[in-house]
This record gives C-alpha cells, sequence and structure tokens, in this order.
C-alpha cells in the first residue's frame, strides 16, 4: 500500500473539484496571527466596554444574591415541598449542557477529522469552562449549609464518616469536576503554541513575561510538536468518553431514582443529544456577533456557520426523536402514573414548559433544512436563542414537571420562583459574560496554530505550500 | 561568565512548508543527530521526514489511566465496605457497578495529566531560557516561518560544510546563534 502511494504522482486538482478554502481570500499563514492576534491587542474597542459592563453589574448581582442566600437561607427561593429541586437545579443542568458543545467540537470533532472545527475550537472551549463554572455554583449552594460543602469530597467528616458511592449525586461530584479539570487542560494545552505567538509579538515588558511564562518556553520545534499532536490526540481520545460521560451521570441523578417521568432509561443518550445541542446554540450566539465584531468573517466563514446550523439540526432531531419515544413509552408502558405525568407536562399547570420545549428543541431547528435560514446570520442568531430558551424549558419541565404531582396527591404541590432566583439566574450571566469577554481580551480567540495548520500554505503537498506541481509524494522507505 | 559567548548552533530560514520538508530529508539523510525543525505549526510528513519515532507520550496516559481506575475502585471499597460500612438502602457494600462511574471518572482524570505532564516532560518543558529565544528573527518561528537549527555540539558539525549544506537545501537565510 505504502509502495503504491510512493509510485504515484500527484498534481494540483482541477478546479471544480478544489474544496472551498477554510480561510477565505486565500490568506496567508501571517496574516492570521496577525487577524487574529490583533483582537487582544492594541485599544480595547468601545463594543468590548458595552458589553462589559452590564455583564461586570451582573456579576456583582449574583455575588449579592449568593451572599444573600447564604446569610438567610434557602427559604429565600421558590424551593419547597413537594418541588425540593427547582430553579438552582434546572439551571445547573442547563449550564452544564452547554458546556458540551465545547468538548464536542475540541475532540469528538478532532477525531472526526473535521478541520473546520479550528476556527472555533478555541472559543467554544472557553465557553465550556465559564458555563461549567456556572453551573457548578449551583449544586454548591443548593445544598443549603455551604459551609459543609466537603463533605462531597472523599474526605471523612466530623464523625469519621465517609462519602456514600453508591448514590448518583456522588458520581456527579466526580464527573463535573473531572470535566472542569479536563477541559481546562484541554484548553490550556492548546492555548501553548499560541502563547508562544503572543509572546513573541509582545510589545511592553509585562506582556512578554506573562505571555512567555505560561507558553512555557515553546519554540515550535517539530520534535516537541510531535509528543504535543500526540498528547493532543489523547486527550481529545480521553475527553471523547467524558463528555458522553458527564451529561450520562448527570441524568442518573434524575433516573436513578423511581419517579414518573424521571425514571427511564433513555435518560443518558437523550441528555447527551440535549446537551450538545444547546451547547451549539450558545457557540452559534456567540460566533455570530463575535465574527463581525472582531473581523473575523474569512476565518469564520458563512461555511463554518453552515455547519453549525447542520450539527444543530441533527441534534435537535435527536432531542425531538427522544420526546417522540418518551411519549411513545410513556403510552405503551401502560403506567397510570407515567401517563399522568407525561399528559400533565403539555396540558397541566405548567402547559407552557412543555410547549416551548417541543415547539423550541424538535420543530424550530428543522428550519435549518432550509439552506436560506443556515446562511441568514439574523435568523441563526434568533434560531440559536430559541434553542436554548427550549432546553431551559427542558430542563424545567423535567425537574419542575415531574415533581409537582407524583404518586399520591398529597404530595403535590405548585412552585413559583422567588425574585432571588431569578436574579441568581441572570446573574450567572453575568459571571459567563465577564469571563468571556476577559477571554477575548487578552488570549487569542481562535486557535492560531490549528488554523495555519489547515490551510493549503501549511501542505507541504500543494501548490501554495511550495510543492512543484507534479511532484512525487516523498516516498516512505 | 568568562565573557566569551559560545556558539550555539546555525539556523537556516525557509519560507513554505515544502521547503523545509524537503531540507530535513537531506539533513536526516547525512546523518545529523542534534539538530531540529522549528515551524509555526506542525507539518505533515515532518517527523518521517526528520525520522523520529512514535512519540512516547501515550505510556504516560496508559499509567495515568490506570492508576486513576485502581485508586477509584479501591478508594471506595475502603471508604464504603472497610473502614465505615454503612447500609444504604439495602444496597451493597461495595459493589463494582456503583464504583465504575468515579473511577471512570478517575481514570479520565489522572490519563489527561499523564498526556499533558508526559508531553512536558517529554520536551523538557518548561524551559523558559534558550538560546533560540534570544534570536531577533527566530522569532519569526511562530508567525510564518520555519527554521532548521543544527546545534554546534553536533560531531558532523562544521560551520562551512553545514553551511554549504543548508544554502544547498535551499535556505534563504544563515545565521550563527550565540549560546
Amino acid at each position: 500500500m505504502a509502495e503504491a502511494v510512493g509510485q504515484m504522482r500527484v498534481s494540483a486538482p482541477p478546479p471544480e473539484l478544489e474544496r472551498i478554502p477554510l480561510v477565505a481570500n486565500q490568506r496567508d499563514i501571517g496574516w492570521l496571527s496577525d487577524k487574529i492576534a490583533g483582537v487582544a491587542e492594541g485599544k480595547t474597542p468601545l463594543w468590548w466596554w458595552v458589553a462589559f459592563v452590564p455583564s461586570a453589574l451582573l456579576l456583582l448581582l449574583l455575588l449579592t444574591m449568593i451572599t444573600y442566600l447564604i446569610s438567610t437561607g434557602v427559604g429565600v427561593w421558590g424551593n419547597n415541598h413537594p418541588v425540593m429541586w427547582g430553579w438552582p437545579i434546572i439551571n445547573f443542568v442547563w449550564w452544564i449542557g452547554i458546556g458540551h458543545a465545547g468538548t464536542l467540537i475540541s475532540a469528538i470533532l478532532f477525531l472526526l477529522r473535521q478541520r473546520w472545527r479550528t476556527a472555533v475550537n478555541r472559543a467554544a472551549e472557553a465557553m465550556t469552562i465559564f458555563a461549567v463554572m456556572c453551573a457548578g455554583i449551583f449544586p454548591l449552594i443548593h445544598i443549603g449549609r455551604v459551609w459543609y460543602g466537603w463533605w462531597l469530597l472523599p474526605l471523612p467528616n466530623s464523625n469519621s464518616i465517609w462519602p456514600q458511592f453508591r448514590s448518583p449525586l456522588m458520581w456527579d461530584v466526580f464527573a463535573v469536576s473531572t470535566y472542569f479539570t479536563v477541559s481546562v487542560l484541554f484548553w490550556y494545552m492548546g492555548l501553548i503554541p499560541d502563547l508562544a505567538v503572543m509572546r513573541d509579538r509582545a510589545k511592553t515588558k509585562l506582556r512578554q513575561f506573562l505571555y512567555g511564562f505560561f507558553a512555557l518556553g515553546w519554540t515550535g520545534s517539530n520534535r516537541h510538536w510531535s509528543n504535543y499532536e500526540k498528547a493532543y490526540l489523547i486527550l481529545a481520545g480521553l475527553a471523547t468518553p467524558l463528555v458522553l460521560s458527564v451529561h450520562s451521570i448527570v441524568s442518573l441523578d434524575f433516573s436513578v431514582s423511581q419517579l414518573p417521568g424521571w425514571h427511564t432509561t433513555i435518560f443518558p443518550p437523550y441528555f447527551v443529544a440535549g446537551a450538545i445541542y444547546s451547547g451549539f446554540g450558545m457557540v452559534l450566539t456567540l460566533l455570530v456577533p463575535l465574527r463581525k465584531l472582531c473581523h473575523l468573517e474569512e476565518v469564520i466563514t458563512m461555511r463554518h456557520i453552515d455547519v453549525m446550523c447542520k450539527v444543530t439540526l441533527a441534534t435537535g432531531s435527536i432531542v425531538g426523536y427522544a420526546y417522540a419515544t418518551e411519549y411513545f413509552i410513556a403510552w405503551y408502558s401502560g403506567n397510570p402514573y407515567e401517563r399522568w405525568t407525561f399528559w400533565h407536562r403539555v396540558f397541566g399547570t405548567y402547559w407552557y414548559g412543555g410547549m416551548a420545549m417541543l415547539l423550541f428543541n424538535a420543530f424550530v431547528p428543522q428550519l435549518f433544512w432550509i439552506r436560506y435560514f443556515r446562511r441568514n446570520l439574523i435568523a441563526v442568531f434568533l434560531i440559536s436563542i430559541l434553542v436554548n430558551m427550549g432546553m431551559w424549558s427542558e430542563r424545567f419541565v423535567i425537574v419542575v414537571g415531574s415533581l409537582y404531582q407524583d404518586f399520591l396527591p398529597a404530595s403535590w404541590g405548585q412552585f413559583r420562583p422567588t425574585w432571588v432566583d431569578v436574579c441568581t439566574y441572570l446573574g450567572t450571566f453575568g459571571l459567563f459574560f465577564t469571563c468571556f469577554l476577559l477571554f477575548l481580551r487578552f488570549l487569542p480567540l481562535i486557535a492560531i496554530s490549528e488554523v495555519k495548520g489547515v490551510t493549503p500554505q501549511a501542505d507541504p503537498h500543494h501548490p501554495l505550500g511550495g510543492a512543484k506541481v507534479e511532484e512525487r509524494i516523498p516516498d516512505d522507505e | 561568565m568568562n565573557g566569551t559567548s559560545k556558539a550555539y548552533g546555525m539556523i537556516a530560514e525557509f519560507s513554505t512548508a515544502a521547503g523545509v520538508l524537503h531540507a530535513a530529508e537531506k539533513i536526516r539523510d547525512v546523518g545529523f543527530r542534534r539538530w531540529d525543525v522549528f515551524t509555526p505549526f506542525p507539518v505533515h510528513g515532518m517527523d518521517k521526514a526528520m525520522g523520529l519515532k512514535n512519540s512516547k507520550v501515550g505510556w504516560f496516559a496508559f499509567l495515568g489511566g490506570v492508576t486513576g481506575y485502581t485508586c477509584g475502585m479501591l478508594m471506595i471499597w475502603f471508604m464504603n465496605a472497610v473502614d465505615y460500612p454503612l447500609v444504604v438502602g439495602g444496597k451493597p457494600m461495595f459493589s463494582p457497578y456503583s464504583a465504575f462511574p468515579p473511577s471512570y471518572e478517575l481514570t479520565i482524570l489522572l490519563g489527561s495529566f499523564g498526556s499533558l505532564l508526559g508531553m512536558l516532560f517529554l520536551n523538557r518543558l518548561p524551559r523558559l531560557h534558550h538560546p533560540l529565544l534570544k534570536n531577533k528573527r527566530f522569532s519569526l518561528v511562530t508567525h510564518d516561518r520555519f527554521f532548521i537549527v543544527i546545534e554546534c555540539d553536533d560531531p558532523k558539525y562544521s560551520e562551512t560544510q553545514t553551511r554549504k549544506l543548508l544554502e544547498e537545501a535551499g535556505s534563504a537565510h544563515l545565521e550563527v546563534v550565540e549560546e
């Protein structure tokens, strides 16, 4: 096989077979450095401040709400019998779901050799980290007495009792903290060559020192690249089962219980599909305006937006299929409690949640079958927001919709969020956007060296990479 | 600190990926040992052109993963079945099924650390001080240039011969870098 390849002659492909380039206008690799690193250099643009000030204020609101909650008690929330989980757990599941797109793009699409991922993976990974931070706050403050939060760690508490590992809540602690740590490692590893780019461009002593320090002395040595690429591949291979396991384990928090609406085996794959769906929604929400504001239309091209819309369509359809299966099984099982819960999802007190979930998750993404909607940036942006509203509704339906009426009418009740619930949720947007904007301002938002690697200039067998046309492919001895 | 600076090696600049790839093949065939190619991104086929073997990072990741899984299982068994057995919901004190998810996560966690730290160890990073990093021209390596560096410590190195070789390989710019 190798022999045969060695004998083959290559010539430039005919123009009609040439792929649509990932970077428009045949920009050279130096241009990519200037353009991408430029976003984090120079004077801070006005739009950044316009976005940052409200974000920072919302972050302040979050801190105020958490202080109020801890100093007063969980009674300030709407959580009460029978809906003990309420908004905090909805928000936890929602945020952590959003985080899933980052790892999907960086790990799974890497293993699948989807080269377009290079333009969006850095921002998506950053989004993951910040979304998991927002998510992690909720279970911690939801335990009520936060100062006992350390009981979740494998440490003996004051009575020398260890954590109870037969509970999925304990599995969740390990899943979420591993997810956060590995996402940070993956992100940082991808950043090392780009921090070296920033180091070599830095004008001030402080920037030189800081970028240089975190670049760890990266020189671009091919002996280093060789180990680096292998490590990246292994990390991608490890992050792939991780991303699938995290939301599966989150779903086990629900499905290991006996409650109608929760006790189903479809939950793990259904949660993972929903997570990736909402994550792509958020990636589109962020990148559609960003590519315009940072003038990166030539790097994050319409082709990138188009592919991400297609992923949204695919995962949205999986979610829709999961809904159909759930409803079918609820009816087919003949279980009256199951039937009751599912009927009341769309026709009960919280019918609007169930309707929003069906409409926004199963039907709205179907618009992406039509090319017009994938090409119209305003439509993409609006749909991406509906996607996340839909996914929030889904979490609401699952948490509140299953808890407010279970087996006995004695444990029926209503749920109403308080202003503290609403403000805490809004506050997490402050945390998310503050972190994201700081990331944009100080780090390259696109993986510079990875995008360089997918240009034709980087390919030693392409005429733009310096290859002579009709040249023999180097033989493998 | 005797004031005289020793030469570190000769750097040769190339402007295209194909150029540096073919030059690397020539250097490999001459039989140099202490030399390296520096590129802004990993160039496809360069490992073969340099004659590098498969990276050993996988062993570090594997070791991390095995450690993670073993520690997870042992930890849960010790905590829930040995040190403080407590009946919860009539479930067994230890079951590999319920202990699997946390152990699985620990496998991935330590495997990832193994991978990243193994990569840094094999590359002898962090190394913040390096003769090449002081060179103005060399800083273009993170921008759009490609370099081949042959160290003076290489037994085959000779100022004139090596210069000639690199020029023939198509380098547009040659420079000797001080230690």
